[in-house]
């Protein structure tokens, strides 16, 4: 094989990355939400806290935990305040003040209102693809 | 000559190899928190020891694939541009991957999945990267007529440092504001860097093999060649199978699927070349470093047949948040780059003493058992939780976590002597190295 042949299937591969990269970064653009500020908050608690270690978001994350995509669903602000505060058997408890306990809840709203993570819900499709 | 002991890149492989050794102990230490809920709660709970295990697991990958790719290229180009940049990627590597694993002993956080340290860290870290990228392009003299090796390791730098920097696009407001966008790119990154890394040790394994067998045939082929370019457009294209349960546009979930059926190839060439493969491990068995490249090989086939299933997104459905996924992780990063790395350390640290071989491959053979039976639990345990999400998710967590725990008896079991059999292979690799004898080009 050529080296300019090479460098045309590299080139090539390339631009359509970059493409498809850029068109995923406008779509992310064009469809932010209004900047929820409570919510960004709850987040930066999220993460501070490392959630993801044990909980996941539309099945991503860790095994430990509940899916807590919808947990907002399942349950009440206090009932989620409560398992916060006093932990669980496996988790332990966090000591957050009242106004981060409802940031993380924000956040936890605001996943539940981006969609429905249970995988029950998807329809399967004979060629192999689902849909919601 | 002067012997490479005081060569920097051989330090990034000892310094691997003790990462290596710490992932082992907080993966036995976070296995069993799963048979034991709630051990260590309140001191030392499953949020400090995942990432303690996972960020060791992808150092020990990434540092030991700078070192090695720095060695080979040593060898293959007769220098390196700059020993003096060598020493500074370590240094700065040490910097972030010491106080990255210090941030999580002391439980400070605020990063994301796999990359969970505070994100200031990544700063150390990825001027490292920038190191090694200027070092590994300085150092090729012409470009032309390359090996596809050389090829692999200038797109894996590139291609990881830009992933890299990618997946901290969230720290811009306007690209966290969408949750679903948001992990869109997170994961269209993260996908995308494994890809990178990747292209680092599978090159590094053509170059072995090339040296292994004597000749030069297959690293400037044309199916070498495109093999390579299919590698590439996976790297780039493929990465949606870990979002299609997500409500995101349709044709990233196309995009991903057709992409990710492609390695259908692969899986087809393999089998096809199975009995060359099974002649080859014949011919070369008595060499140490390649009976790892035939581990690694019998677990990228294993690994291929479950990813391309998990590529096809009805199955995906089922699969994606169980241990299915764990199982495919743990095959992908032991079985192929733990496998494939210790190929090439056993071949740099020149192992040769009759004892040493005997005791590294006995024990490899225990780590392939161990490491299959843990892979079947992980399997079994990801379909029951595929059938709780998929049929029955009204039923409590709990009770479907409690169904699991044989299997996750038989993960810690398996886990706990994989990972022995691992340090009795690190220790014997110290223990039997005889890295006075191994001659480099004067750089």
């Amino acid at each position: 094989m050529i080296d300019r042949f090479k460098v045309s299937i590299f080139l090539t591969l390339t631009v359509l990355f970059i493409c498809y990269t850029f068109y995923l970064y406008h779509i992310n653009y064009k469809t932010q939400t209004h900047a929820d500020l409570m919510a960004d908050k709850g987040k930066h608690i999220w993460q501070d806290l490392n959630c993801s270690a044990c909980h996941q978001v539309y099945g991503l994350g860790g095994y430990l935990g509940p899916d807590l995509t919808n947990v907002c669903s399942r349950l009440t602000n206090q009932q989620i305040s409560s398992k916060i505060h006093t932990g669980t058997n496996i988790m332990p408890s966090y000591n957050l003040s009242e106004e981060e306990t409802l940031q993380l809840i924000a956040y936890l709203k605001s996943l539940n209102a981006s969609g429905i993570a249970s995988p029950s819900k998807l329809k399967l499709n004979i060629d192999g693809t689902i849909e919601r | 000559m002067e012997p490479s002991k005081g060569r920097t890149e051989v330090n990034f492989i000892k310094v691997g190899l003790i990462f290596l050794f710490i992932a082992l102990v907080f993966g036995v230490v976070g296995a069993l928190q799963y048979v034991i809920p709630g051990l260590f709660r309140s001191n030392f709970s499953f949020e400090k020891v995942r990432p303690l295990h996972v960020s060791s697991a992808v150092f020990w990958i990434l540092i030991t694939s700078c070192g090695v790719v720095l060695h080979y290229q040593r060898k293959v180009m007769g220098q390196i541009w700059s020993n003096k940049l060598i020493k500074w990627q370590l240094f700065f590597f040490l910097a972030a991957m010491i106080s990255i694993l210090s941030s999580y002993i002391l439980g400070i956080f605020g990063g994301r999945e796999y990359w969970e340290f505070p994100p200031f860290l990544a700063i150390p870290f990825g001027i490292a990267w920038i190191l090694f990228t200027i070092n590994v392009f300085k150092s090729v003299l012409v470009y032309r007529k390359q090996p596809v090796y050389i090829w692999m390791w200038l797109t894996g730098a590139v291609f990881f440092l830009i992933t890299f920097l990618e997946s901290y696009l969230w720290l811009i407001p306007p690209f966290r504001t969408n949750i679903v966008n948001d992990m869109t790119i997170q994961w269209k990154s993260y996908g995308s860097m494994v890809g990178g890394w990747n292209m680092l040790i599978y090159g590094t394994s053509i170059y072995l093999m090339d040296k292994i067998s004597g000749t030069k045939h297959y690293s400037y082929s044309k199916i070498a060649f495109w093999l390579y370019f299919l590698g590439l457009f996976n790297l780039m294209f493929n990465w949606g199978h870990h979002i299609y349960t997500l409500p995101i546009p349709k044709f990233i979930q196309y995009i991903s699927y057709l992409v990710s059926m492609t390695e259908l190839l692969l899986l087809g060439r393999i089998i096809y070349y199975w009995r060359t493969t099974v002649n080859a491990a014949a011919r070369h068995f008595h060499i140490l470093p390649f009976r790892f490249l035939f581990a690694a090989d019998i677990w990228i086939f294993l690994t291929l047949i479950l990813a391309i299933a998990m590529s096809i997104p009805s199955i995906n459905a089922y699969t994606h948040g169980t241990h299915i996924t764990v199982g495919h992780t743990m095959g992908a990063t032991i079985g192929i780059n733990t496998f494939l790395l210790l190929a090439y350390v056993t071949d740099i640290f020149n192992i040769h003493n009759p004892k040493g071989v005997r005791i590294i491959t006995i024990f490899l053979y225990i780590t392939m058992l161990d490491l299959f039976i843990f892979w079947i639990s992980l399997i079994i345990a990801g379909i029951i939780k595929a059938d709780w999400q998929m049929h029955y998710p009204e039923d409590a967590f709990s009770l479907m976590m409690y169904s699991l725990k044989p299997y996750f008896m038989s993960f810690f079991i398996s886990g706990t002597l994989m990972a022995t059999s691992f340090t009795v292979i690190i220790w014997a690799i110290f223990r039997y190295s005889n890295i006075h004898s191994v001659k480099d080009n004067k750089g």
